[in-house]
């Protein structure tokens, strides 16, 4: 398309265009995330529990990525409605890879549809699974409030996401280990972009600051739920194919250390939210928002169990 | 920029200048000597053609916390993105004419300049994402293919970007429809809905009829604007009936035939009335697009203050620490 006077010609060229997918939107052109990757899951691996460790980080991505999707046309900035929509695509893509391994590992973990549904198993974990099953922390699920919270909540999920991922690249599954790798250079953005605007909203007016500090006492309680281990966590860690977030926890410390100090900002005093008998995100208990953010994710495609998209 | 400066001899020479630099189809370039009524129009022009892609956002990015799976998700996701992406460089292009985005958001907000009056039609199922695309993304680009070689250099550039992404959008938009239409009977019945409701729409983009389109002519002796209404309509439709057929979908137009005589597809008259309704704010949606905006930009208002607040902040620190 270099003659932009007379571009209708190659327009209609495109008639047949459901065949031709190759040059789409960049993450989006592919129809199985995990094509041509050997999905095998190791010998001494439970895969009930591999799937499980998966749904966690993915609900997680998932969630996350829902959150930020929201912002969508309503930045403070066009620039930053750019960059939200950025951190959510990348989030978007992690998700997808982590169900579709999930499913993978333990196909018994995804709902089972209508005969003849051409629903993907990705999606049939995303779409048709109810609140208790989901395995994200609290944390990504609770509404975005304003800026200022979306910014404190982004830090805090992507320190704790980035450590996370920066050691699940060495897992011994190496479809964990792809994941990871990619996962890492994204989060090293997201945190550096809540990093900055966390410094900038500390350090900007008095209103920016008050809101901050408000954002951050209402975030905080929920972070150390992404720290705690999980039984699921233990056993795939002891394998060396997962994380135990018990291990990240100084360094996550210690970079949110650095940013609250360059903030002038001190660290809030309030402890974890509590479960409910030991039962958090983690198990499939959530706050209440969790289900009003499914019933508007998942209301057209169960509307279509048997549909195509 | 004004020409009360320059004596009327000198003002005759730039502007035959300026005249020969649009006979010779070069670009006029921001720093080029340009009459204020060329001016005054391309900024409208520009500033008009960036809201329309930032209200674009709204009515297609309703449906990212709905889609109805995680690839139609990232889809749209990248799709309403790139929207405000054009946005930015068409502010940016229109900056160079010595407006800011500040004052044009301040305009739109108060209902003082306009946008595409399709978004003020309301997107109601999953469908009208890929009708969007096909049709909406379709006339669009009828309209802006040619001002890829408009008189003004940084819209002309600009217009060469958003072109290629946005027949990128058509095509997923056709994709998704063609998907859907192989999928069950609901989802057909879907998306004849949805081209029902947006076939008259698309026709009216190109504005109305050349005999009632007032502003045509000096446009297009101005190289700002290379075809008439009519003209890019008639293009569209010819580019849109053989689509239709491939897809297994009908236009909602009985007079909708090909004349072998001309050479091009016969069709009815869109509702000129109901078009000039929208036009003049009172469309289906004209009022929740604005508020939706206004909100936005107010709820951000205190953010933005305190990025300028913290960039002078560092800029004073800095000036200490060599001062």
């Amino acid at each position: 398309m270099t003659d932009h006077s007379n571009a209708y010609d190659g327009l209609l060229e495109h008639h047949d265009v459901a065949g031709d997918s190759s040059q789409w939107a960049f993450g989006t052109d592919f129809e199985d995330p995990l094509a041509g990757v050997d999905t095998t899951v190791p010998d001494d691996v439970d895969p009930a529990a591999l799937a499980t460790y998966c749904l966690m980080l993915g609900d997680d991505a998932l969630v996350m990525s829902h959150r930020l999707g929201e912002w969508c046309s309503r930045a403070p900035d066009l620039e930053e409605d750019i960059a939200l929509a950025n951190t959510a695509l990348d989030l978007l893509g992690q998700a997808r890879l982590l169900l579709a391994r999930a499913a993978a590992a333990d196909p018994s973990v995804v709902p089972v549809l209508p005969e003849g549904s051409p629903v993907p198993a990705e999606d049939a974990l995303a779409f048709f699974r109810g609140p208790g099953d989901f395995r994200n922390v609290r944390l990504v699920e609770v509404p975005n409030g304003d800026f200022a919270h979306t910014v404190a909540r982004l830090l805090l999920f992507a320190t704790v996401r980035l450590a996370l991922l920066t050691r699940l690249a060495g897992s011994r599954d190496p479809v964990l280990s792809a994941i990871a790798v990619k996962g890492v250079k994204e989060l090293t953005y997201h945190r550096d972009y809540a990093g900055r605007w966390f410094l900038t909203l500390a350090k900007g007016t008095e209103e920016s600051r008050r809101r901050l500090l408000a954002a951050l006492e209402d975030v905080w309680p929920l972070h150390p739920e992404m720290l705690a281990t999980h039984p699921v966590e233990a056993a795939v860690a002891a394998l060396g194919v997962g994380v135990d977030p018990a291990e990240v926890r100084d360094e996550v410390d210690a970079v949110l250390e650095q940013v609250l100090t360059a903030s002038d900002v001190e660290r809030p005093e309030r402890g974890a939210l509590a479960g409910v008998r030991g039962r958090t995100g983690r198990h499939g208990l959530h706050t209440e928002a969790l289900s009003r953010l499914l019933a508007e994710m998942q209301v057209v495609a169960r509307e279509h169990p048997l549909g195509q998209w | 920029m004004t020409t009360t400066q320059v004596a009327p001899d000198a003002d005759d020479a730039l502007l035959a200048q300026f005249e020969a630099t649009i006979g010779r189809s070069d670009r006029i370039e921001p720093r080029d000597w340009m009459p204020d009524a060329y001016r005054k129009t391309l900024v409208r022009q520009v500033a008009q053609h960036a809201h329309s892609e930032i209200i674009g956002m709204q009515p297609e990015g309703a449906w990212i916390t709905r889609a109805p799976s995680l690839r139609r998700k990232a889809i749209l996701l990248a799709k309403v993105q790139d929207e405000a992406g054009h946005g930015l460089y068409l502010y940016s292009a229109a900056e160079t004419l010595g407006v800011s985005r500040q004052e044009l958001t301040e305009l739109l907000i108060e209902g003082r300049q306009k946008y595409s009056s399709i978004f003020n039609y309301p997107t109601l199922s999953y469908a009208d994402v890929g009708t969007i695309g096909w049709l909406v993304d379709g006339a669009a680009i009828c309209n802006q293919v040619p001002l890829c070689r408009t008189s003004y250099g940084p819209y002309g550039r600009a217009m060469i970007r958003i072109c290629k992404e946005e027949s990128f959008h058509q095509r997923q938009g056709y994709e998704l429809l063609s998907t859907m239409m192989r999928g069950t009977d609901e989802q057909r019945a879907m998306v004849q809905e949805s081209v029902d409701r947006f076939w008259w729409p698309a026709l009216m983009m190109f504005g109305p009829p050349d005999a009632d389109s007032p502003n045509t002519a000096q446009s297009m002796a101005w190289g700002v604007k290379r075809n008439t209404n009519d003209d890019l309509r008639q293009r569209f439709v010819d580019m849109s009936v053989p689509q239709a057929e491939a897809l297994g979908v009908t236009f909602p137009d009985p007079e909708l035939r090909w004349n072998a005589e001309r050479g091009h597809h016969d069709f009815g008259e869109p509702d000129w009335d109901e078009f000039m309704q929208v036009v003049r704010g009172h469309g289906p949606c004209n009022t929740q697009r604005i508020a939706h905006r206004r909100r936005a930009h107010e709820d951000g208002a205190w953010v933005r203050e305190a990025a300028t607040a913290f960039a002078d902040r560092q800029r004073s620190e800095r000036a200490e620490a060599h001062g």
